[in-house]
């Protein structure tokens, strides 16, 4: 590959409908530092047009949608840059096995980290400007002018001087047949018209009436439906199972083994595949884990906050320890976060059709290119024989990043060629079998000289590491890097104090708990850690929490201004309403600043009540500050969710909550109004989906401490028996 | 044989009496538009009308549910036009994944049938589907928008 751009002009099939006449734009625009490597190793730019006849214009989404709105907003970068009509603007997913066919023209599926917008904003709106220009540059032609002296607005095309105007349906064809020019310049984001406005969401109207269908709703001619138990001991196995017991249960079509772990009912309905796998005798080989629980876990963990066990370095400057065995007064306090379930509301699911010939899946993934690896990996067939369709998400939260149930569809429909099935999870499947939230410790100290200026602090977290598991060959030297989110001093999650002595450390101990990505990752636990720390220590220090986190800020002004944002919006510094206390935290997390203020009431000492939050973030640039509004005050739900109701815990190697009954979940009843500050300060491209989730949970916490002098180091807060008012 | 009513349609069905309400209508009849959550009545995404009230489909069984008046998402526009929560949800762009939002507009039009004007003390008592997104502020507003409307 070279850095030429490449434009694909055959039409092709895509969601069952052959684009035919029209213009298709594809690009391939390797990075050219990387191009070193081939093109598979710079797989980052990519966009498609498609304008039809009629006018429409067809954007094409990469990433998937599963409710942050990530398909609205990149559809408004690239009509903004083609400068076509929105209200004749629709979308369509590729297929990851026809971007591997085409040498991944779209690039990277992957939708996670908060990158859905970040890290394509700049190729798919490349890929609207050169469109554009194509569009123009046809219509120039027609009416043997300057391309220059053309213009255009919402996909009408003019030539003053002479009069004539043509629209992008018209032209299309023509434009399709051009040589693309090598670039087309960006708008300046202050120009936007599309991008940047508070635009619908292109997705609602079929889900207010049940149009919509998610992968739990595809329905094929023909098709059996699957339901599984896997090993519910960790790293155990399916040793046996007695078919005969089950033999005249009603729909009930086969029962077969899946991998090593799992055994499923296939039937014609999933109810009765269901109800005929519960009656299903299994034998389990519980293998090495049968033992582990949450208790003994977090003993070795806390063993882990002593110095004198091997640790990992993050952070450091200056000397903390050194300041700390010298310094006047310390403060010292131990946090810990447990396990948690994403715990999405639309179970896990895929229906697959194989044949000896091919393996087409229908499902919702959050990333298309490694499903279709997993398809590509348990069918046993070539790519080339392979696809997957993406379904619409019925939530995410990170989950669906992982691909584990998309590999057992296929293992249990290759035990039935020709024939579609679909495997459907129980809602207690994903609760005991998910990909959890990594358990840590923290034990913090903080030291202060003679006049209570903090000089040093160190942080050890103990615990568990989504990479060593998830991605072992990107720990170097012992290193998961993601464990110091948010407390670094480099990359997109930087910490916005200046101590003069600091070290941060990992002790690394991984339970035999699957981790996985969870909403906001480590910025969740990180976050209530040194925000809920940095309060002890303002206290300690007899100062206001503000004051003394901005005395600490000055190097940072991006993250001091969310913070006095949300500062000046809950009234911090004037009396609160009477009974009512207030918190903040601020943090970073995703490339985004984020900031929150609660307002809390306390009854009897164990009743919250939030009355208000306030939260600020600065992603750089709002594509759609509507959106961005839903994702703070949504990430604020199940960060609260998780504070307040959630927690997995283990025991004789098993998950113990089954359903909701035993992992709540927030209702309307307990969530104010959100007010969002979004406030971007342009530069550059942060994320939205996940940073401002870390910093509800501080803030409510830290004015939980302020309304009852009680500080909780331990989630969830139903542990210690507090609850909502 | 059981008689389902869905939807203004008599539908007769050997579906075994035991089964819940829920999966008969997404797999027997084929309406999806109700959706699984839990199973266990926590959710609410599976809300129907069961005689004009709101009801966890998951809950109640085919044979306790025959002969009654049952309504689903599908079922809740009339002659084409949107019923006014669900209208009400356009235009304020509730959903974000939307999968909870079929049981959450059941369980909202069921409310202002009872209640027209309600208060938000009466929408926090009745309105306790789960929504993982958190779409709850824009869930609050709409209800009011489609109260007034």
């Amino acid at each position: 590959m070279t850095d030429a751009i490449r434009i694909g002009r055959r039409s092709f099939v895509i969601g069952g409908a052959t684009i035919g006449a029209g213009l298709v734009v594809g690009l391939e625009i390797p990075f050219g530092s990387t191009s070193a490597t081939g093109a598979e190793a710079a797989p980052e730019i990519n966009a498609w047009v498609v304008v039809k006849p009629d006018d429409t214009v067809v954007i094409r989404i990469a990433r998937s949608e599963m409710g942050q709105g990530t398909l609205t907003g990149l559809a408004q970068l690239v009509a903004e840059e083609l400068d076509c009509d929105w209200s004749k603007v629709t979308t369509e997913h590729p297929t990851p096995g026809q971007s591997a066919a085409r040498n991944r023209p779209w690039g990277d599926f992957n939708t996670g980290g908060s990158r859905g917008i970040r890290s394509s904003q700049d190729y798919v709106r490349k890929g609207g400007a050169i469109a554009r220009a194509m569009l123009i540059q046809a219509a120039a032609n027609d009416w043997k002018v300057p391309a220059g002296e053309c213009t255009v607005e919402k996909g009408v095309i003019s030539h003053a001087a002479s009069g004539r105007s043509t629209t992008y349906g018209k032209v299309a064809d023509a434009a399709a047949k051009l040589t693309p020019p090598a670039d087309a310049p960006l708008k300046d984001p202050r120009d936007w018209k599309i991008a940047g406005k508070s635009l619908k969401r292109l997705d609602t109207a079929d889900k207010t009436t049940g149009k919509m269908v998610y992968g739990a709703d595809v329905t094929l001619p023909g098709m059996l439906n699957a339901a599984i138990k896997d090993c519910p001991v960790f790293g155990g196995r399916m040793a046996s199972y007695d078919a005969s017991k089950i033999a005249g249960f009603k729909g009930v079509k086969k029962v077969v083994r899946v991998g090593d772990t799992a055994v499923a009912v296939v039937a014609d309905t999933w109810w009765h595949a269901k109800t005929a796998l519960d009656a299903l005798p299994i034998v389990w080989d519980e293998g090495p884990n049968a033992k582990v629980s949450s208790a003994e876990t977090a003993k070795w963990l806390a063993e882990g906050l002593h110095d004198s066990q091997p640790a990992v370095t993050g952070n450091q400057n200056g000397a903390a320890r050194a300041a700390i065995a010298a310094a006047p007064k310390t403060i010292e306090a131990v946090y810990g976060y447990p396990h948690q379930n994403h715990a999405a509301l639309e179970p896990l699911n895929a229906t697959v059709l194989y044949t000896p010939d091919k393996c087409e899946v229908w499902t919702g993934t959050q990333n298309g290119e490694a499903a279709f690896g997993a398809v590509v990996e348990a069918s046993g067939l070539p790519p080339e024989k392979c696809d997957v369709h993406k379904m619409m998400i019925g939530g995410g939260f990170g989950r669906r990043l992982f691909t584990d149930s998309i590999k057992q569809a296929v293992l249990v429909a290759k035990q039935l060629p020709g024939t579609p099935v679909k495997l459907l999870w129980s809602r207690e499947e994903d609760m005991t079998h998910g990909k959890y939230h990594p358990v840590t410790q923290c034990r913090l100290v903080g030291c202060f000289d003679a006049n209570n200026n903090l000089t040093g602090l160190h942080m050890r977290i103990s615990g568990q590491s989504i990479l060593a598991t998830v991605r072992p060959e990107a720990i170097k030297n012992g290193v998961d890097p993601v464990v110091f989110q948010g407390l670094t001093s480099t990359g997109d999650a930087q910490l916005g104090y200046d101590v003069p002595n600091l070290l941060v450390e990992h002790a690394m101990r991984n339970p035999p708990v699957p981790p996985g990505f969870w909403r906001g990752v480590n910025i969740n636990q990180n976050a209530i850690y040194l925000e809920c720390f940095m309060d002890e220590l303002a206290h300690a220090a007899g100062e206001d929490p503000v004051a003394f986190r901005r005395k600490l800020m000055g190097k940072h002004p991006k993250h001091l201004a969310v913070l006095d944002a949300v500062a000046e919006r809950i009234g911090w510094g004037k009396p609160a309403p009477e009974g009512r206390h207030r918190g903040v935290a601020v943090y970073m997390g995703f490339g985004s600043y984020v900031a929150a203020a609660a307002e809390v009431s306390v009854t009897d000492g164990d009743k919250i009540k939030i009355h208000r939050i306030v939260a600020a973030t600065d992603p750089g640039y709002a594509v759609n500050p509507a959106q961005i509004e839903r994702q703070i005050a949504g990430s604020f739900v199940y960060g609260l969710s998780a504070l307040f109701h959630g927690g997995i815990t283990v025991k004789n190697g098993r998950v113990e909550q089954e359903n909701f009954d035993s992992y709540d979940s927030l209702r309307l009843k307990d969530m104010p109004k959100v007010e969002s500050i979004v406030m971007p300060s342009g530069g550059f491209w942060g994320g939205v989906g996940e940073p401002t989730i870390c910093v509800a949970a501080p803030a409510v916490l830290n004015a939980y401490f302020a309304a009852t002098g009680k500080r909780i180091r331990s989630v969830p807060l139903k542990d210690s028996n507090i609850t909502f008012l | 044989m059981t008689v389902l009513v869905i939807n203004g349609k008599s539908i007769q069905t050997d579906i075994e009496p035991d089964t819940p309400l829920l999966w008969a209508i997404r797999e027997n009849v084929g309406l999806t538009g109700t959706k699984y959550g839990c199973g266990v009545g926590q959710c609410g995404a599976c809300t129907v009308h069961i005689d004009g009230v709101a009801t966890r489909s998951c809950t109640i069984t085919v044979g306790d549910a025959a002969g009654k008046k049952i309504t689903t998402i599908e079922g809740l526009a009339e002659n084409g036009v949107l019923h006014r929560v669900q209208q009400a949800w356009i235009d304020i762009d509730v959903p974000q994944c939307g999968y909870c939002q079929s049981g959450m507009i059941m369980a909202v039009a069921a409310l202002l049938k009872e209640t027209p004007q309600p208060s938000d003390a009466q929408i926090d008592a009745t309105i306790t589907n789960i929504c993982r997104c958190g779409t709850f502020q824009q869930v609050r507003e709409a209800i009011h928008a489609a109260a007034r409307a």
